[in-house]
């Protein structure tokens, strides 16, 4: 079975809220000191969903990440997983794109890279949100595509995926080649192991450029976007709570009850 | 090339009625086209629609397109995006509305790249730019902790939008429209999945969308032990439990109770918060809830800038106290 998993490398989802700031004039988010930037937790969980079936059935698994000044350290963590192969798109080019550019790029590299049955993808990247790029590269290389799922098995030349829906979960079969986008139902992705993390130390990644891949630089990144962003900026937060007084945790709790009451809530 | 005109709202049904998403899409449908004075269109699609066309006009659709066929029975990606590519080609609309749910997170996308333009996911808020005509959608980012406004100039302009963000309209029986069914033909070949079975995983009670009063739990409820204390609670004020993503992570509760950014979206009038520190994913589902109440032992938690009232302590000493004194005063 030949894999292919695609991973973002993104600013960290799990970094304080207070340190999350914008810079209004460019509609960026700031890189927070002190806190390095991570894989996409969806598309750690798309890494384990491939590495799943490695384990059972055997196969080679192929990291693709797209992005500009990507550190080493970060993009490699799929590898000191377990994944085979690290491609990495990197160029200046390929920065501020959007699903559209980003799902070309990555299906151009795809079609490269030639040989495949299984895609995997994170559900969403932990940054935009937006949950398209899966669905696009699917399009793109006209391939069946089934989205959030939070199991994948090979049987017989074929996929079971267990896709989320919102009261439960579908049973799906798909014929191969096929692109899953993968949900943290999934259950958390592996630690990467000694052995795993100096084997990955070794590995060089592939670097392709735009025209590696075939593509015209208004194609992808900023140029080759199909959507616009016109401001980007943080909600307010009212913060008028009132902390309940109490001489212990269980006389505010008591407390608590008789103030709902008073403001008719309960 | 056709002139693109009117606003199309893609609807879904169960068991023959609009879902009340479907209800909500209509409301901010009818807004939108009336700024742009056109009509409003619903498409339907599906094995048997029932009395769902119909529903459409009352909520505010001048215009329903069907789509009835068996092999619509169950969403498929590869059927459903064939049929409205061609609804789409043959209706031309400027904006195409989708809700953020199961069908409409993955219909959405890919339709989208078939006819290549860019749909704005999750929308919280839609405009038309007065001087432009162009829709903007406001969605949230960073996993909650910022919103972006987006526009797109390829036409149909495409949104989802999330659940309980825009109003239903009144209701209305007397209102007049037009049902038109559309006949796709789909070649069964051509569908490249097969739906095996569909598994409820409903958990017994209230549900949680639906609920008045939510209960949630956090990771510092620490196990499933601790979840029973809240299902008491819950029971007491008639509401329902459900849980940030760790608890579900760690499968101390299903995952059909997640809320959050890619769980559900709750807007009870009382949301108990106990033991979630408020991460803005979570943040995403909950905050449109009207009274916030929060207990965490860390005064620092983010959930205390979303809560009405809070209590700092360890929720093992403060809930069960609260809970007998909501009992006390409820028989009372």
């Amino acid at each position: 079975m030949n894999m292919i998993v695609c991973c973002k490398q993104v600013l960290d989802p799990e970094a304080p809220p207070a340190s999350f700031k914008i810079d209004p004039a460019s509609n960026t988010v700031l890189q927070p000191p002190g806190v390095p930037p991570v894989v996409s937790p969806f598309d750690e969980q798309a890494v384990e969903a491939a590495l799943r079936i490695k384990d059972s059935q055997g196969g080679k698994i192929t990291v693709l990440t797209l992005g500009n000044n990507l550190l080493r350290d970060v993009v490699k963590k799929p590898l000191s997983m377990g994944a085979d192969e690290l491609v990495l798109l990197e160029d200046e080019v390929f920065e501020g794109g959007d699903s559209w550019s980003t799902a070309y790029a990555l299906a151009m590299a795809i079609k490269k890279i030639g040989e495949f049955d299984l895609i995997f993808c994170g559900r969403q990247a932990a940054d935009w949100d937006a949950g398209q790029v899966g669905s696009g590269i699917a399009e793109i290389l006209e391939i069946p595509s089934i989205t959030v799922a939070k199991k994948v098995e090979a049987i017989d030349g074929k996929v079971r995926v267990e896709r989320v829906i919102a009261d439960g979960y579908q049973v799906v079969e798909v014929t191969l080649p096929a692109l899953i986008t993968v949900s943290n139902e999934l259950g958390e992705a592996r630690y990467a192991t000694l052995k795993g993390i100096m084997a990955a130390a070794k590995k060089q990644p592939t670097i392709w450029k735009p025209v590696d891949i075939g593509v015209e630089p208004s194609q992808i990144g900023a140029a080759g976007r199909r959507s616009k962003l016109l401001k980007l900026f943080q909600p307010v937060r009212e913060g008028k709570c009132e902390i309940i007084e109490a001489d212990t945790p269980a006389e505010a709790g008591a407390n608590l009850a008789v103030k709902l009451r008073d403001a008719k809530l309960i | 090339m056709a002139e693109f005109k009117g606003v199309m709202v893609y609807g879904e049904t169960t068991e023959g009625k609009l879902t009340a998403l479907t209800t909500e899409l209509l409301g901010c449908g009818r807004r939108l086209a009336g700024e742009l004075k056109e009509d409003l269109l619903c498409i339907l699609v599906g094995e048997q629609l029932g009395e769902a066309p119909q529903n459409a006009i009352v909520y505010g659709a001048d215009k329903v397109y069907t789509v009835e066929d068996p092999l619509l029975k169950e969403y498929q990606t590869d059927s459903y995006v064939t049929v409205m590519e061609k609804v789409i080609k043959d209706i031309s609309p400027q904006i195409l509305l989708l809700g953020q749910t199961a069908i409409g997170r993955d219909l959405a996308p890919r339709l989208a790249f078939r006819l290549g333009v860019s749909p704005s996911m999750d929308c919280l808020e839609l405009n038309i730019d007065p001087d432009t005509k162009l829709l903007q959608g406001t969605r949230p980012v960073y996993g909650g902790n910022a919103r972006a406004i987006f526009v797109s100039e390829s036409l149909p302009q495409m949104a989802t939008v999330r659940q309980k963000a825009m109003s239903p309209l009144e209701p209305d029986e007397s209102r007049k429209g037009e049902i038109i069914p559309i006949k796709v033909e789909l070649d069964p070949a051509k569908i490249k999945t097969k739906v095996i079975e569909t598994v409820k995983e409903e958990v017994a009670g209230i549900k949680l969308e639906d609920a008045e009063a939510v209960v949630a739990g956090g990771r510092g409820i620490g196990g499933p032990e601790g979840f029973k204390e809240l299902e008491e609670l819950a029971k007491i004020l008639k509401g329902a439990v459900g849980a940030s993503r760790p608890p579900c992570d760690n499968s101390w509760v299903p995952d059909t109770l997640q809320i959050g950014l890619t769980g559900k979206i709750v807007t009870p009038e009382l949301y108990i918060a106990v033991a979630i520190s408020g991460s803005s994913q979570h943040l995403s589902g909950c905050s449109g809830s009207k009274n916030i109440i929060a207990i965490n032992k860390d005064a620092e938690a983010n959930i205390f800038k979303e809560a009405r009232f809070g209590v700092v302590g360890d929720w093992k000493q403060s809930l069960p106290s609260f809970t007998a004194k909501v009992k006390e005063l409820l028989a009372g």
